[in-house]
């Protein structure tokens, strides 16, 4: 940067943006993008290259199509875990409120609700569920790793209690369409996701909120003292967080088939794995929404090709993990 | 000896002109911690008023009941006229009151403009959604810092990337932006070599020249005698002594500040 500060100063400030935004994008080339941001992404194409090499099978229509289902409720996570971990903060409970959700829609469909009504009400749940750990953590000023922890567990607690520990198989048309059908062989549900990722970038990237959840999570006390309420970012966090699994809850409803109290606990830890591949901040600060994005498909593409080839379903955990404190390992160095 | 003349003048005919912030009997405990005790002093505007004293004199604790950060358990503070209730930094910011933290509060992931208009973003409403700005802000950023005694990187780079003086440059220029009525620094040169000391000192003389009403937190007594018009002495949270600096010396300042000469 010290080379260009003359130039910079010497120009006439009234030069206009245009020289602004050419610095910024190479800018962003130089320094913005540290290559952590990059892991993900160049990670899934080396994935894919091993996999499609080791199985030819791997970039069939078939199995592309299978793998982008799959990753459509994992990327919903992600970005709902993203705008969580860049104020610093975590979700443990993110799955849980997923299943909650997914209950509630069970039970709006058992009293004969609309589909609409029955999807409206899963994201209700939990956005609800999202706001009141949000105003606790705020608010009341307790470590999101304990407020979460206790949320997951009340979260899946009443998942059970309120559908009894029974499935409730959802026929409809809709959700049927939305789990089968799509736009050539990109299904319904990746396209909802990728289309919710790229609203919530320009959430992070386009607006006052956005910047305010950059700033609470790289420094708080500079955030406080513009006048930013700390309090306020993190319930709307944890309220973000709290939608995203409504939504997913909707899609993992039409994949199933069924409302059912199960557990998900794979997707909290791949989740949290996806933004950690993606190259976020864990202490807050920075975070992208692209880049999680990648490290969902990343994970997808992981068990989808272990288990074409042939590898023990027990092994993939083990994958997961390995691939996940390695990423964090990369991440540290670049320091 | 930078003083221009007028204001030497102001100052003997002072008494027509209202303190553009009063102190009145302000007290503040945290737990048994009694950090300000019935602390009066007043800042005259136009001008730089400095605050001296020891360390846990209480200094900071002061400068954070005029920018909202507490409030004072007793006492008020009157400013422009109004006396104050902020409930928050924002509060202060909308009164016209911005302050430079002795911890340097700029966000060391952000970049330099974002920075500088922090909470204060520019924004073009598209229905209820308001978008950023950001190449008004960059553009605007750049002038703010363009005007600035310290060469500073291209406003687009990250504040972790920029020196001690760079960072105090920014926080400075955010500060004297957005028409504040009275910039607060605490300790604004704590942290600085010579050269980038004599910059900011500099910017601050501007900023006064513009006619901003300044408070300066200083522990370098010839920067404050160099800088100020008057200076207040805080002791284990009281002030006690207020004396114009053209009429004292650093002897007699510090002198108070140990407690060694009584006001
Ligand atoms: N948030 C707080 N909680 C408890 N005690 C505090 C707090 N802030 C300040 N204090 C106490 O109040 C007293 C005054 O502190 P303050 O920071 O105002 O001192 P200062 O004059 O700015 O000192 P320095 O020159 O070292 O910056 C100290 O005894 C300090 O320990
Ligand atoms: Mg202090």
């Amino acid at each position: 940067m010290s080379p260009t500060t003359s130039e910079q100063t010497a120009e006439p400030a009234a030069s206009g943006a245009a020289p602004v935004e050419r610095q910024s994008v190479s800018q962003r080339l130089a320094s913005f993008t540290g290559w952590s941001e990059w892991a993900a992404p160049i990670g899934l194409l080396v994935l894919v290259i091993v996999f499609q090499i080791l199985n030819s099978t791997f970039l069939s229509l078939g199995n592309i199509e299978a793998m982008l289902a799959a990753a459509a409720i994992l990327i919903l996570l992600s970005v709902g875990q993203t705008f969580v971990v860049a104020t610093g903060g975590i979700d443990l409970s993110i799955a849980s409120t997923m299943t909650l959700s997914a209950v509630m829609f069970g039970v709006g469909y058992g009293a004969d609700w609309s589909i609409f009504l029955c999807c409206l009400l899963a994201v209700v749940t939990g956005s609800l569920f999202g706001l009141l750990q949000g105003v606790i953590i705020g608010r009341g000023k307790i470590t999101d790793f304990i407020v979460t922890l206790g949320g997951l567990s009340v979260a899946s607690g009443l998942a059970l209690v309120i559908s009894d520990g029974q499935p409730v198989t959802v026929i409809s048309r809709f959700m049927l369409r939305l789990s089968t059908d799509g736009i050539g062989i990109i299904g319904w549900p990746v396209i909802v996701a990728l289309v919710v990722a790229l609203i919530f970038h320009g959430v992070l990237f386009h607006t006052r909120f956005g910047t305010h959840v950059l700033a609470a999570g790289g420094s708080e006390d500079a955030a406080r003292a513009t006048g930013i309420s700390i309090a306020r970012i993190k319930t709307a966090v944890y309220t973000v967080a709290g939608i995203m699994a409504g939504l997913a809850a909707i899609l993992l409803v039409a994949r199933v088939g069924a409302a059912e109290p199960a557990a998900n606990t794979q997707f909290l830890l791949n989740s949290v794995a996806a933004v950690v591949l993606g190259g976020v901040s864990l202490v807050g600060g920075r975070a992208t929404i692209w880049s999680p994005v990648c490290g969902a498909l990343l994970l997808t593409a992981l068990t989808n090709g272990l288990t074409l080839l042939g590898v023990s379903q027990y092994y993939q955990p083990i994958a997961v993990g390995g691939v996940v404190v390695l990423a964090a390992l990369l991440a540290r160095f670049q320091k | 000896m930078t003083t221009p003349l007028t204001k030497q003048s102001t100052e003997s005919g002072s008494r027509a002109v209202e303190p553009l912030l009063k102190v009145q009997d302000v007290s503040l405990s945290f737990g048994s911690v009694r950090a300000l005790r019935n602390v009066d002093l007043q800042l005259m505007p136009g001008e730089i008023t400095a605050i001296v004293g020891d360390n846990g004199a209480g200094k900071s604790t002061l400068v954070r009941c005029m920018s909202g950060i507490h409030r004072p358990s007793s006492g008020t503070i009157v400013f422009d006229g109004a006396p104050i209730d902020f409930r928050s930094p924002e509060d202060a910011r909308e009164a016209g009151i911005e302050t430079v933290h002795q911890n340097l509060a700029l966000v060391e992931d952000l970049t330099v403009w974002q920075n500088l208009f922090l909470n204060r973003e520019l924004v073009t409403k598209l229905g209820p959604v308001g978008i950023l700005n950001r190449r008004k802000m960059k553009s605007e950023a750049e002038r703010m810092v363009s005007t600035l005694a310290v060469n500073v990187p291209a406003v687009t780079s990250r504040v972790r990337r920029l020196s001690g003086g760079q960072r105090q440059a920014v926080s400075i220029c955010r500060a004297a932006g957005f028409s504040s009525k009275l910039v607060i620094m605490d300790e604004p040169t704590a942290a600085l070599g010579v050269q980038e000391t004599a910059r900011v000192e500099e910017l601050i003389q501007r900023l006064r020249s513009e006619g901003h009403a300044i408070l300066i937190i200083s522990h370098n007594f010839a920067q404050v005698m160099r800088l100020s018009d008057q200076v207040w002495v805080m002791r284990a949270g009281r002030c006690v002594a207020g004396r114009r600096t053209a009429q004292t010396t650093g002897e007699e300042i510090v002198a108070l500040i140990t407690g060694a000469q009584a006001a």
